[in-house]
């Protein structure tokens, strides 16, 4: 990932929400680069950062971590990094430390294990400001003292207070190279460590270092001896008489690490802080009644409610104006072009219409952000998985699932990317698989279409009410068994420990949520507008060809006496059914005969393959009556009302039966109809087979399930 | 000595044992949690399962299950080095 010239590289380490990312952009100001590992994709941002004196060192941010003994692959690449194996990468010339000044003895139990590493040090001791809040005095001076002399400095990162002596700290840092002061291991356990090392060294003909020993010893995982490529049976009878040994003189081997560090820290921050007046917060008064037994689900449910009643009304009128922003655009690219058809075509039906359409779930995406990013960093969120965790843990995943599955109701791409924060690569991979499941907003147009034009006309509005709401819940219907057949059987997700920190509430501060929303924003048109950006244009020209003038003049001289809208609106429909996707969907329409598909709702499936929100559109067109259909289209719902078999055995009986419209909801309710989707599930889990699995399985499922729905409806009616 | 998923919200007691050999313990310990600590039952999830537990200045959850092996003294005079809020 370095360049080749690259001088000194620097890396950020810490726990979890420490604020290494805030102290990041504080001293790169915000120049960054995600880079992507094989395998497992973790954004691992790096910047410039100039250390005052004109000196500039390459700075990482790391994903946060409690401990060295890696148990997720997010915390492997810290390790890695560290390490420096990844490949293309070198060993970090210095750690930054990062702590949260308010729980100094926790935060230093990893920056003590990042000591054994021998590299040069900082300690940076962040949220003074909360510290200070608190009446904590931290005594940085005597602190340096007591860790063998690295600089420690006092930060409010978020404030931009420290950040000078930060740089100052490394570029010292960096000069006298001093290690931070390591803890005495007591001799049976250091003999243990010794024996470790070297056996392994010669087992291997590798360099063991201190720290590898260690995790070789401690940990119950196998990471770091298939890393140097120490074999079980070359490590086996070593390792159980070196942790023997430790067991002998007292510990247990798999506590010896911990206890040692914490009794060392324990010795160094005395008198380090001292605790004054402040003022005591209000996490526990606010979790009293966010947590409590009844309010707390209350609230909770009101929250959501709320939140996606806002997803969903807030959005109407944007939404909106965006649909008449492209329709006026398409009005003002057509006409000049009318003397080249085709490109009038491919400009306002295949790129305008298509790109149009998808921008315009762009203010759902923006709002339901928002409203995720102030959750989250006030620090609801965690409680909300706190929650919602019995909820899941009975299906395999844990309450950490609920962040990716709530924002797959607006779209999964964002909810998928979310995923990130699961550790479990198992339950990961399980969250992401059902995210897709959850009702999208792509799928409320074909939903609105239906019910407008069939349900409420012929049940009445309150039926009409709920078919859409059951048609939102179909999806998680099916998601919750999948989750649970996917990780008790496929996967064999091993019961997920749920250890979540429950941070203190703060203020949202809203530079760090516009800035969040800002960004998925912009992932979500950049990456999934580039994709359905090309597969419009495909769909559009699969519809468009080929277009042979004599099909015009033929509907023409067929219908001398009306008016020219009904003819061109005729010759629309024509073309549509002589083109590559109109034959291929009368050829393929057998398949959907079961779900009580005609040769146009076919083509609307298909071409609905890339992007579902298509099938309105598409619809509108092998409807014939005129492009750019919209869900209340008046013209579109009498069309469908009167559309007839004609031919088969089910001649002369309306297309659009209630078994029908069931049928077609619920198939959009569980296919897998969107592009953008498999390619970011492919890019989340690291390869096609599982984006591909998904979409075998959601679509296999939506057939049988519609095909299932129409069979019974049709009888009993 | 009582397991910790049977005290009562808001009871505190002081870590006698765990088992170091669980990837649960082990998390538990590198955050601190270690025999000898003091540790407080905040609350039960309105569900009944997690626990949110105190300990050294920090709210952490833990599932029911896992917090059968942790083993807890009551009776020792916990409050007097009782954790700070946060
Ligand atoms: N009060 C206060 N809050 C801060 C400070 N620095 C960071 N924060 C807040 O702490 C939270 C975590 O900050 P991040 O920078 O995301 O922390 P991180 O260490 O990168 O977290 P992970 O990436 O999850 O490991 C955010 O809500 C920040 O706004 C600070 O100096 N003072
Ligand atoms: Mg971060």
């Amino acid at each position: 990932m370095s360049t080749p010239d690259a001088g000194l590289l620097v890396a950020l380490v810490g726990n979890p929400n420490t604020g290494k990312s805030t102290l990041f952009n504080a001293l790169t100001g915000l120049r960054q680069r995600v880079g992507n590992y094989p395998g497992v994709t973790v954004a691992r941002k790096s910047g410039t950062c100039d250390l005052g004196d004109g000196q500039k060192v390459e700075l990482v941010d790391l994903p946060g971590l409690y401990s060295l003994a890696a148990a997720s692959p997010d915390e492997q690449v810290v390790i890695d990094a560290l390490a420096g194996n990844i490949a293309g990468d070198r060993r970090p010339d210095a750690v930054v430390l990062v702590a949260d000044a308010t729980n100094l003895l926790r935060n230093l139990f990893l920056a003590s294990q990042v000591a054994e590493l021998g590299r040069p040090v900082v300690l940076v001791l962040n949220q003074a400001d909360v510290a200070k809040e608190q009446g904590l005095r931290i005594d940085a001076e005597l602190l340096s003292r007591r860790l063998g002399g690295v600089p420690v400095v006092l930060t409010s990162a978020w404030k931009g207070e420290g950040i000078a002596d930060v740089r100052r700290a490394i570029a010292r840092a960096l000069d006298q190279r001093t290690p931070m002061k390591r803890v005495v291991w007591p001799a049976n356990i250091a003999g243990a460590l010794a024996d470790v090392a070297a056996t392994a060294s010669a087992d291997t003909g590798k360099e063991v270092t201190a720290a590898d020993a260690q995790r070789l010893l401690f940990d119950g995982n196998a990471t770091t001896a298939d890393r140097i490529g120490w074999t079980v049976a070359q490590r086996e009878k070593t390792l159980r008489s070196a942790r023997d040994r430790v067991r002998n003189s007292g510990y247990n081997p798999m506590a010896a690490e911990p206890l040692v560090h914490y009794a060392h820290l324990r010795a160094a921050l005395e008198g380090v802080v001292t605790e004054g007046r402040g003022k005591a917060g209000r996490t526990a008064a606010v979790d009293g009644l966010l947590l409590h037994r009844i309010l707390g689900p209350v609230l909770f449910a009101g929250i959501m409610l709320g939140l996606f009643a806002s997803v969903f009304w807030l959005a109407k009128f944007p939404m909106e104006w965006i649909q008449s922003g492209v329709d006026a655009f398409k009005g003002v690219v057509a006409p000049p072009l009318d003397a080249y058809p085709m490109l009038q075509s491919l400009l306002t039906d295949g790129i305008i219409g298509g790109v149009g359409a998808f921008l315009a779930f762009l203010p759902q995406i923006l709002i339901l952000f928002l409203f995720v990013g102030i959750l989250e960093d006030s620090g609801y969120m965690a409680r909300a998985a706190f929650i919602m965790d019995r909820l899941f843990s009975w299906c395999g995943l844990n309450g950490k699932s609920f962040v990716p599955m709530l924002s797959g109701f607006a779209c999964a791409i964002p909810g998928l990317l979310s995923t990130r924060t699961i550790e479990d690569p198992k339950a990961r991979l399980a969250t992401a698989f059902v995210v897709p499941f959850m009702s999208c907003s792509a799928r409320f147009p074909i939903y609105a279409l239906m019910c407008a034009a069939f349900i409420g006309p012929l049940y009445g509005p309150g039926w009409e009410s709920v078919v859409m709401v059951g048609m939102h819940c179909v999806g998680l219907l099916f998601a919750v068994p999948t989750a649970f057949v996917l990780t008790r059987f496929v996967l064999k997700v091993k019961p997920q420990p749920f250890v979540l920190e429950l941070p203190r509430y703060q203020m949202p501060k809203p530079r760090d949520v516009l800035w969040r929303m800002w960004q998925n924003a912009a992932e979500f048109v950049s990456k999934a507008g580039t994709v359905i950006f090309a597969i419009t244009i495909i769909v559009w020209a699969l519809s468009y060809f080929p277009r042979d003038a004599a099909v015009a003049d033929r509907i023409k001289a067929a219908n001398p006496a009306v008016s020219e809208e009904v003819v061109k609106a005729k010759v629309q429909a024509a073309y549509v059914e002589q083109s590559y996707m109109g034959r291929f969907g009368k050829a393929v329409q057998p398949v959907f005969d079961p779900l009580g598909f005609d040769w146009k709702i076919t083509v609307g499936v298909l071409a609905s393959f890339p992007a579902r929100e298509v099938i309105v559109s598409t619809l509108g067109v092998t409807y014939s009556v005129g492009e750019g259909a919209k869900a209340d289209s008046q013209h579109l719902r009498q069309a469908m009302q009167d559309a007839k078999w004609s031919e088969g055995p089910r001649a002369g009986r309306p297309i659009f039966s209630l078994a029908a419209v069931l049928a077609l909801m619920v198939f959009f309710a569980l296919c897998s109809q969107c592009g953008p989707t498999i390619a970011t599930l492919a890019q989340e889990t690291g390869g096609w087979k599982w984006a591909a699995g998904s979409f075998v399985y959601m679509t296999a499922l939506a057939w049988i399930v519609a095909t299932l729905v129409y069979q019974v409806v049709i009888r009993l009616l | 000595m009582t397991p910790l998923s049977q005290l009562l919200p808001g009871q505190f007691g002081k870590l006698a044992s765990l088992n170091p050999e669980r990837g649960v313990d082990q998390r538990l310990m590198a955050l601190g949690l270690l025999p000898g600590m003091v540790l407080k039952l905040i609350r039960k999830a309105p569900l009944g399962d997690p626990l949110a537990i105190e300990f050294g200045g920090q709210v952490v959850s833990l599932r029911l299950a896992e917090a059968e092996n942790l083993i807890v003294d009551v009776s020792a005079d916990c409050p007097i080095q009782r954790p700070r809020q946060p």
